[in-house]
């Protein structure tokens, strides 16, 4: 077995441990940290398929911010998880329902899969030797795509806004700091200076 | 005997430990004295004699603090999360050190030569704030929970500001590997070839982002001992707070190696006529932390919501106008090409 395939199995396992563990833990601090732990393995996998560029987004877009996030919110909130579960026996038969109607879909879809006659040969010519993947990815975003991929960043700024002003409430009742109120006070007004030579003191 | 280093999988195994030791240990080692010169240096300024008593000149005060540390008991709080209680302090150690597998030391001295290595940094020093967090929600305690909240709000913050100026340096060099970017600062007029003349601004900024990134002062809320204790350590004694010393310190020397690849040259001489070298690399980088140490002896500790007004408001906004402008500068390849050093080969 070559340390690739080691690698593999290795994060392969992680993965689902951690997906497995997020879902039964009992604590919802530990299942993201459970999720954490998925997210970083999914990054090994990324980089053992050549795509080091995706694994370090990964790495830093969905660790670095939304998981601290989300474990920022899970931390402050006190829900009782127990209470939340109380219910499951009345809904399972329907979740069950759901669950199969979905595998039975998905499995359609599979059945009747065809292969293009080109993708076995598509499939073995997706890493381009000659350039990094962060310079092909990049190409392909900024030059191909431009267009598209500006549309969608004005989209998330959209949504970015609609946020912001959906929460936004002046309050009237608290004491606010003014920052260039502050910063543009005449220091002579507040406090005098003693010239200290150097290793007297005062 | 070159063969069975390159193409066993034991030997590839025993180079690369070896390796690994040759950066880790000297790293630890030197981290002691770094430690006892920033106290120095803390002490000079505020007219102390700093530690002097521990072997000549108290140089051996570190080794001491250590066995001191290590020899205490480990206190658990009641109610606490014993696992993820024991895990902060790791991650947090671990996560410090596993960034220095990317950062060159000389021309090819690196342990991990990736082609991503500044994402790779920036990837793991996100990873660093969950010690922080773990370790503050672990204790079960109040002062520890709202360090850690602080630091995360903090440590995100400023993540965003170093990531754009960053993005100046990858953009000038066309690469993001650490050993293209200092070879593309090699030019003909020595030290001022260096980004830190055309990316002047962005050397402050960067200096100031890192400070906040690393919790050092003035920068230091998540810990705050006059209105928190001291934040996220509250509750850890011995051995699990020395991990999050070192881990803190090793964070801060990598940003000092990171400010010198970035920004001073690396190992490249600052004057033609002298040779090219490591010492220069670790010359820069205590330089770096110097100022790091003058900065923690002289300025009054930030208020927390002046340190994401600067952060959000002042550094954000001043960064994102230096990509756009960077990328103008590289594109038309202006002031000789300065800003696109891709383009005109060196």
């Amino acid at each position: 077995m070559t340390i690739a395939a080691l690698a593999f199995w290795l994060f392969s396992i992680c993965v689902i441990t951690g997906g497995f563990f997020t879902v039964i833990s009992r604590n919802p601090v530990h299942s993201v940290l459970w999720l954490i732990l998925a997210f970083l393995s999914a990054a090994g996998l990324f980089v053992l398929l050549g795509a080091e560029f995706v694994a370090m987004l990964l790495i830093i877009v969905y660790v670095g911010a939304v998981a601290v996030l989300f474990l920022f919110v899970v931390m402050m909130l006190d829900v009782d998880f127990a209470e939340l579960k109380a219910g499951m026996a009345q809904y399972m038969p329907l979740a069950l329902l759901i669950g199969v109607i979905l595998l039975m879909q998905l499995g359609m879809a599979f059945g009747v899969w065809q292969f293009a006659d080109e993708a076995q040969a598509l499939r073995g010519a997706v890493t381009p030797t000659d350039a990094h993947n962060t310079q092909a990815l990049g190409l392909i975003l900024y030059d191909q795509y431009f267009l598209l991929f500006q549309l969608a960043g004005l989209i998330l700024l959209v949504a970015m806004i609609g946020a912001i002003v959906l929460t936004l409430r002046h309050r009237k009742d608290i004491k606010r700091q003014d920052v260039l109120q502050q910063m543009w006070r005449d220091p002579k007004d507040a406090m005098e200076l003693k010239d200290v030579k150097p290793g007297q003191g005062l | 005997m070159t063969e069975f280093f390159t193409t066993t999988y034991l030997g590839i195994f025993l180079l690369t430990l070896g390796q690994v030791l040759l950066v880790v240990v000297p790293l630890l080692v030197a981290l002691a004295f770094l430690l006892y010169a920033d106290r120095k240096i803390w002490a000079a300024v505020q007219l102390r004699r700093g530690p002097n008593v521990v072997g000549t000149f108290g140089l051996l005060q570190s080794f001491a603090d250590f066995v001191k540390y290590a020899v205490k008991e480990i206190v658990y709080p009641a109610g606490s999360d014993k696992v993820v209680f024991l895990l902060a302090p790791m991650v947090s150690l671990v996560m410090a050190l596993i960034a220095w597998a990317v950062i060159p030391f000389n021309d090819g001295w690196v342990v991990s030569d990736l082609n991503v290595a500044i994402l790779y940094v920036m990837a793991i020093s996100s990873l660093e704030v969950y010690g922080v967090i773990m370790g503050g929600w672990a204790s079960n305690s109040k002062y520890p929970f709202l360090g850690s909240l602080r630091s995360a709000a903090q440590m995100i913050s400023y993540e965003v500001s170093l990531g754009l100026i960053i993005i100046g340096v990858i953009i000038t060099t066309g690469s993001m590997n650490f050993g293209d970017i200092v070879n593309a600062q090699d030019g003909n007029y020595g030290a001022l070839s260096w980004y830190w003349l055309p990316h002047f601004p962005m050397l402050f900024l960067f200096l100031i982002s890192a400070m906040a990134e690393t919790n050092r002062p003035p920068f230091d809320l998540p810990e705050a001992e006059s209105e928190l204790v001291a934040g996220y350590q509250v509750e850890y004694s011995s051995t699990p707070f020395l991990l999050f010393m070192i881990g803190e310190y090793v964070a801060i020397v990598l940003m000092c190696a990171l400010v010198s690849l970035l920004f001073l040259g690396g190992w490249l001489s600052p004057v033609n006529f002298l040779p090219d070298g490591i010492f220069w690399m670790l010359a820069k980088i205590c330089f770096v932390f110097f100022i790091f140490s003058m900065v923690k002896a002289i300025t009054p500790r930030y208020r927390y919501d002046q340190l994401m007004r600067i952060g959000w408001k002042v550094f954000l906004p001043m960064s994102l106008i230096w990509v756009v402008l960077v990328s103008f500068l590289a594109k038309f390849e202006l002031f000789g090409g300065a800003y696109a050093r891709w383009a005109i080969g060196g």
